[in-house]
């Protein structure tokens, strides 16, 4: 069997597990499809928010970064994990406590403002599309390399399997479906990365590979990273080029992101009490943390291949991976010099004569894991299973979205907004018309994504921790907290972040340099000095506004203690 | 508020102010503001730089290990102030 062969198999298993788990776990009431019936165990509930959580970004993209960045990648490390700290500690345990089936619900009950609640929906809305977005990218690249089909087709393949367990199962579809996509893509992950690390450092565990010598010079594997970098021109690998400022900053927009994403926030409902909320955030971190300590070792594997397997070797001689990526205008080259031979140098190379040397050779991010078996020359059923990998990881985390998207329409904007009298039927009818809707939305971006589909991403976390971070903390830990400080601040918050977002990266994407930003700080980072300006307003305007009324007080002094948790249901107040 | 909610409400965010401060002491501190003096020395054993461990691998081990001692230490003190959802 070849490799078209061994992914068409292993896609199409895995692709019939999901749709059989679907059919065994779908929704029944509205309860089932918002929370799963708050009958999921704490294990099988981090087993779920680690796949909802780990998308195409994780799986195929991090690796690849990190590969390319050297230390300055930690900040998807420290930021995709740290953020979980924050979820368990400050925000999982009550918000399930309360037991809201939303995250607007939580605000607009809290902050008692319908306004607040619109706010909060359209920032739900917004994060959760953008992310979806590039969910489908992943499914596009996937589909586009290793099946060979039209794109096209790809992500309406990929699309219907989302619809049919989606918007039939709900949240306990996808609940137990994402448990079998954890299991699929934590396995697709692995086994590469425990081929690598032994073929490079002799070491069965990639985490120790990563701190060990290479085989073939006897130094440190990193050391070795460092020799070959300098001696190309690139920043030291473990040095990196980013301010200690941007990297601060990005890192804590990455973090509190993390913590403020719908998502994210709405799995912790799905379990049966305050306690099991705490330990499905342990859960959900440990299962993250197998990939995330893996993912810096697969990058130091890959940078050591790469740049042994392509430095200064004549083109007419690529290995067939190289073609097959060029193919897809994935890989670059260009004889800059015309010697037949492939330059691929950092900013500082210079010849033997000391005369700059230009690099001829551009790759891509996201490629980096999907060849990174055909580098090593590991198996073809690999490279088949780090596809049905990718796709497990972009379907679950698009499926998690899209329950977002239609729980903000049927319930927040319907029920909860402008159609207060609607049956529980007309209401479970809205959110699988609402999911449908939101799949073909999603669809289109992936068939046709619009060129900026990176920078929107990070929009996305940028939003998350400047709009919904601060203000759900404060409404659990300020008693004083107002309807008027908490809009305020998510108002200046999001305008601050959006406003130098869209400056540098739409309008006037030519001053997007260092010297050009505030403090040093990149767009990708001002997410975390918007959720400062967020802070600070917020409690400023609530100092010289009236307090909240009593019933607040009441629903704060029931969420901050775990007993008497129901299961989630409706307040008004 | 009763004194009794009072007194578990402090605790509680007492727990969670030390476990943050670990947290940012691991990541922030150890991984980005340090790494360039802790880099100077390697992670024992290893030729690895001790900065970079952290900022790649060490401040992830941490936070794992950080979420379970609060679980468990919230428990117990949940019993203790009675205020836990039973068995």
């Amino acid at each position: 069997m070849n490799v078209q062969a061994w992914t068409f198999a292993l896609v199409g298993v895995t692709f019939a597990l999901y749709i059989g788990v679907a059919i065994w776990s779908r929704a029944r009431s509205t309860k089932d499809f918002y929370v799963a019936g708050t009958g999921v165990s704490p294990l099988a509930n981090g087993m779920a928010t680690a796949a909802d959580w780990m998308s195409a970004a994780s799986f195929l993209s991090m690796a690849g970064l990190i590969s390319f960045q050297g230390y300055d990648g930690s900040v998807y490390l420290m930021g995709w994990t740290g953020g979980y700290v924050l979820l368990a500690l400050l925000l999982a345990p009550y918000l399930r406590k309360y037991g809201a089936f939303t995250v607007p619900d939580f605000v607009g009950d809290r902050y008692y403002s319908q306004f607040a609640r619109f706010v909060a929906v359209i920032c739900a809305l917004f994060v959760s599309f953008t992310y979806v977005a590039g969910q489908m990218r992943g499914v596009g690249i996937v589909f586009g390399r290793f099946l060979e089909v039209d794109v096209t087709v790809g992500v309406v393949i990929g699309m219907g399997i989302v619809f049919f367990y989606a918007v039939l199962g709900g949240m306990k579809g996808i609940t137990y479906t994402q448990v079998t996509q954890y299991c699929v893509l934590i396995f697709a992950y692995l086994v590469p990365a425990i081929f690598l690390s032994m073929l490079i450092t002799g070491n069965v565990v990639p985490q120790f590979g990563f701190l060990g010598s290479d085989l073939s010079s006897g130094v440190s594997l990193l050391e070795r990273l460092d020799g070959l970098h300098t001696e190309l021109g690139f920043a030291a690998y473990t040095a990196g080029t980013k301010s200690t400022i941007d990297v601060f900053f990005i890192t804590v927009a990455l973090m509190v992101g993390t913590a403020g994403l719908p998502h994210v926030i709405i799995r912790f409902y799905t379990v049966p009490r305050v306690r099991d909320a705490r330990i499905s955030a342990g859960w959900a971190l440990l299962f993250i943390a197998v990939l995330y300590t893996t993912a810096p070792a697969v990058a130091a594997f890959a940078r050591t291949n790469l740049l042994t397997t392509v430095s200064d070797r004549p083109y007419a001689d690529v290995p067939e991976w190289f073609t097959t990526w060029e193919d897809v205008g994935l890989i670059t080259f260009d004889d800059a010099n015309g010697d037949g031979a492939i330059q691929y140098v950092g900013p500082r190379a210079v010849d033997a004569a000391g005369q700059p040397v230009a690099n001829e050779l551009r790759i891509d991010n996201d490629i980096m894991v999907l060849a990174n078996p055909e580098i090593a020359g590991l198996p073809d059923w690999v490279v088949g299973l780090v596809a049905a990998g990718g796709l497990a990881a972009a379907l679950s985390t698009a499926a998690g979205l899209l329950l977002v998207v239609s729980s903000a329409v049927s319930h927040d904007l319907l029920k909860r907004g402008f159609a207060p009298g609607i049956s529980e039927k007309g209401e479970l009818v809205a959110a699988r018309v609402s999911a449908g809707v939101a799949v073909v939305v999603a669809g289109w971006l992936g068939v046709d994504p619009p060129a900026f589909v990176a920078e929107v991403v990070a929009f996305a976390f940028g939003l998350a921790a400047s709009s919904f971070f601060p203000v759900i903390l404060l409404g659990i830990f300020s008693r004083r907290m107002n309807r008027e400080g908490a809009v305020a601040g998510m108002i200046t918050g999001i305008t601050f972040t959006a406003s130098y977002i869209v400056y540098f990266s739409f309008i006037n994407p030519a001053a997007d340099t260092p010297e050009h930003w505030w403090w040093g700080i990149s767009p990708e980072g001002i997410g975390g000095v918007g959720m400062l300006l967020n802070f600070a307003v917020a409690l400023g305007v609530s100092r010289v506004t009236p307090p909240p009324p009593e019933p607040i007080q009441i629903m704060l002094d029931k969420i901050r203690v775990p007993r008497g948790a129901g299961e989630a249901h409706e307040i008004s107040f | 508020m009763t004194d009794a909610a009072e007194a578990y409400w402090k605790a509680n965010v007492r727990l969670v102010l030390l476990l943050l401060g670990v947290w940012f002491a691991v990541s922030y501190g150890a991984g980005i503001l340090l790494v360039d003096v802790l880099d100077r020395f390697t992670l024992p054993g290893t030729d690895v730089p001790l900065g970079f461990w952290f900022a790649q691998q060490g401040s992830i081990y941490v936070f794992v290990v950080l979420i379970f001692v609060y679980v468990a230490r919230m428990n117990r003190m949940d019993r203790a102030h009675g205020v836990d959802e039973g068995p």
